[in-house]
């Protein structure tokens, strides 16, 4: 196991990360990027995978499969209406008349 | 599978998240970003998959594919105008799912009594949360702030609750004060969520964005896993600077709007020369006569735009116009819809090119070189009271410059006020022309006689 402290010091160092990152992004593209992170923080089905993957069914297998079924909505979801948003941010055509 | 080659996707997939968010820097690298982020997701998912911690694979794989038809499904049906409840409803989701999450924790008989708390409490409101927010913005129910006396008080009171339910908790482990806790934090989300307005919509679905990377972080702490905890803190941070950003549009602040009640009823103004002021009114006509002998148009959408979906005949009116040697450009206020860069979406829906669209900075220097502002659908975010009247509600909040424009056209259904209940007094400016009606038809009779020449 990885002690606390361990665990903080990556918290706050990923903080600055997505601080940085974040302001980078143009105002043009905020809703975007609210699916994209929306869709990034589905990342909890880690969590759910590990709890559902027990091979005893149960109510905590049970739970964790819906957690799974949940943030696969939140994923699949998310990146598929993000695709479509930023498929539509297009440059100016050429004019040819 | 070993350790180091988990340890080493799950770096992988973070870089990888990282990168994802740095593309949307620019709409060029954009689509590239959101498809690392789906690089990264599967690399995670197929590492933890193939990890022993995983020892049944079917159920898993069922559940998996079940949740990406279900979602793939709903965001290629959703029209793009129903996009801010999407967003909030799979904001909610992904709150929800670390609420299962949790309690799968606790009842299997998990030690980190504290973080599962914090996973629980924080995935319960953004869950709740988003569920409101949803219904409002769906329509199911009013999407003005819903207010009762009490309310606060009831709110401080709920959340001194799941503070002291949390300390019961990690003092004696007992799993019927988790589930009460559960109980008091998804009601606590929805009494938060009820009376906050229509327009401050785009605060709200920002921070509950916020809240889902933090209830993530929540999880993470609790399971001990490195990669919720970064990406939760990437994602945290997107909707905390989202929310900043929304917030200072307004010249509100958080506490101002998580507080609620703005705008629940419209104030008229005390001002008792009320009636002697006199709106001007034109008609399509003119307004297009006078738009094509400019040199300049600067259009500013708001969500009134939206409702009517008139951001594609917006656009040919746009198209028009060049064709006739105008410039035209769009003007966007931080705060225009229902989420933060709502119009920005819509005009490229549209096939406006990003290009011709501009932000509140950009380009607000440039309405005094304009020969017309073609205001549509917004109000609030063009009020000159922001700028000159200490008084007002919404003073000190930055505003478009529509009336150093020649001439302005409000295309709007009547004179009343926009959501912040304050009157315009652009409104019964000398070189205001009110053209009253549907956003939608209001523009296709301009289009129409703009091509019947």
């Amino acid at each position: 196991m990885i002690d606390i402290w361990t665990l903080l010091t990556i918290l706050t160092l990923a903080c600055f990360v997505g601080y940085f990152v974040v302001w980078g992004v143009t105002p043009a593209l905020h809703s975007p990027l609210m699916s994209v992170s929306n869709a990034i923080s589905g990342i909890v089905i880690v969590g759910a995978l590990i709890t559902a993957g027990i091979s005893q069914m149960g109510m905590v297998k049970i739970f964790g499969l819906i957690a799974i079924v949940l943030a696969s909505i939140n994923i699949f979801g998310g990146f598929a209406v993000s695709q479509r948003m930023l498929l539509m941010f297009k440059k100016k055509r050429k004019e040819n008349r | 599978m070993t350790n180091a080659f988990l340890s080493l996707s799950y770096l992988l997939a973070s870089i990888l998240f990282v990168f994802s968010i740095r593309g949307l820097a620019s709409p060029e690298t954009a689509r590239r970003g959101n498809v690392l982020g789906m690089i990264g997701m599967g690399i995670a998912i197929l590492a933890t998959l193939l990890s022993p911690a995983v020892e049944e694979i079917w159920w898993v794989l069922g559940a998996i594919a079940l949740g990406g038809i279900i979602g793939v499904y709903s965001a290629l049906k959703v029209k793009m105008t129903s996009l801010p409840q999407m967003i909030a409803a799979f904001n909610g989701l992904g709150g929800l799912s670390a609420v299962f999450i949790s309690l799968a924790e606790i009842i299997s008989g998990g030690q980190t009594w504290i973080e599962s708390s914090l996973g629980l409490l924080i995935g319960a409101i953004a869950f709740s949360g988003s569920a409101i927010a949803f219904a409002k913005l769906q329509g199911l129910i009013k999407a003005k702030a819903i207010v009762f006396t009490g309310q606060q008080l009831l709110n401080l009171l709920l959340g001194l609750g799941t503070i002291g339910l949390t300390i019961a908790f990690c003092l004696t482990g007992d799993v019927k004060l988790f589930y009460a806790l559960t109980a008091v934090s998804i009601l606590l989300g929805f009494l938060l969520v009820l009376p906050i307005g229509g327009a401050d919509m785009p605060v709200v679905i920002s921070v509950l964005n916020a809240y889902s990377g933090w209830a993530a972080v929540g999880i993470g702490f609790s399971l001990h896993n490195v990669l919720l905890i970064i990406v939760g803190a990437i994602v945290g941070a997107s909707g905390a600077i989202l929310s900043y950003i929304m917030t200072k549009a307004m010249n509100r602040s958080l506490m101002s709007v998580m507080l609620g009640g703005f705008g629940a009823e419209t104030k008229t103004s005390g001002n008792s020369n009320d009636e002697d002021k006199i709106a001007k009114s034109g008609n399509p006509t003119d307004a297009a006569f006078i738009m094509e002998n400019a040199n300049k148009v600067i259009i500013v959408p708001g969500y009134g735009m939206a409702v009517a979906q008139a951001q594609h005949i917006l656009k040919e009116m746009a198209d028009d116009l060049m064709k006739d040697g105008v410039e035209v450009k769009f003007a966007i206020h931080p705060v225009a819809g229902r989420m933060p860069g709502h119009m920005n979406v819509l005009l490229a829906e549209a096939n406006v090119p990003y290009e011709q669209v501009f932000e509140l900075e950009e380009i607000n220097r440039e309405f005094a070189t304009a020969d017309v502002a073609y205001v549509i659908g917004a109000n609030d975010v063009t009020n000159p009271l922001a700028k000159n009247d200490p008084d007002s509600p919404i003073y000190g909040m930055p505003v478009l410059d529509v009336e150093k424009a020649k001439t302005v056209f409000f295309v709007k259904r009547s004179l009343n006020s926009g959501y912040s209940g304050v009157d315009n007094p652009l409104f019964y400016a000398d070189n205001t022309i009110m053209l009253y009606g549907d956003a939608k038809k209001i523009t296709e009779e301009i289009v129409g006689a703009l091509e019947q020449k």
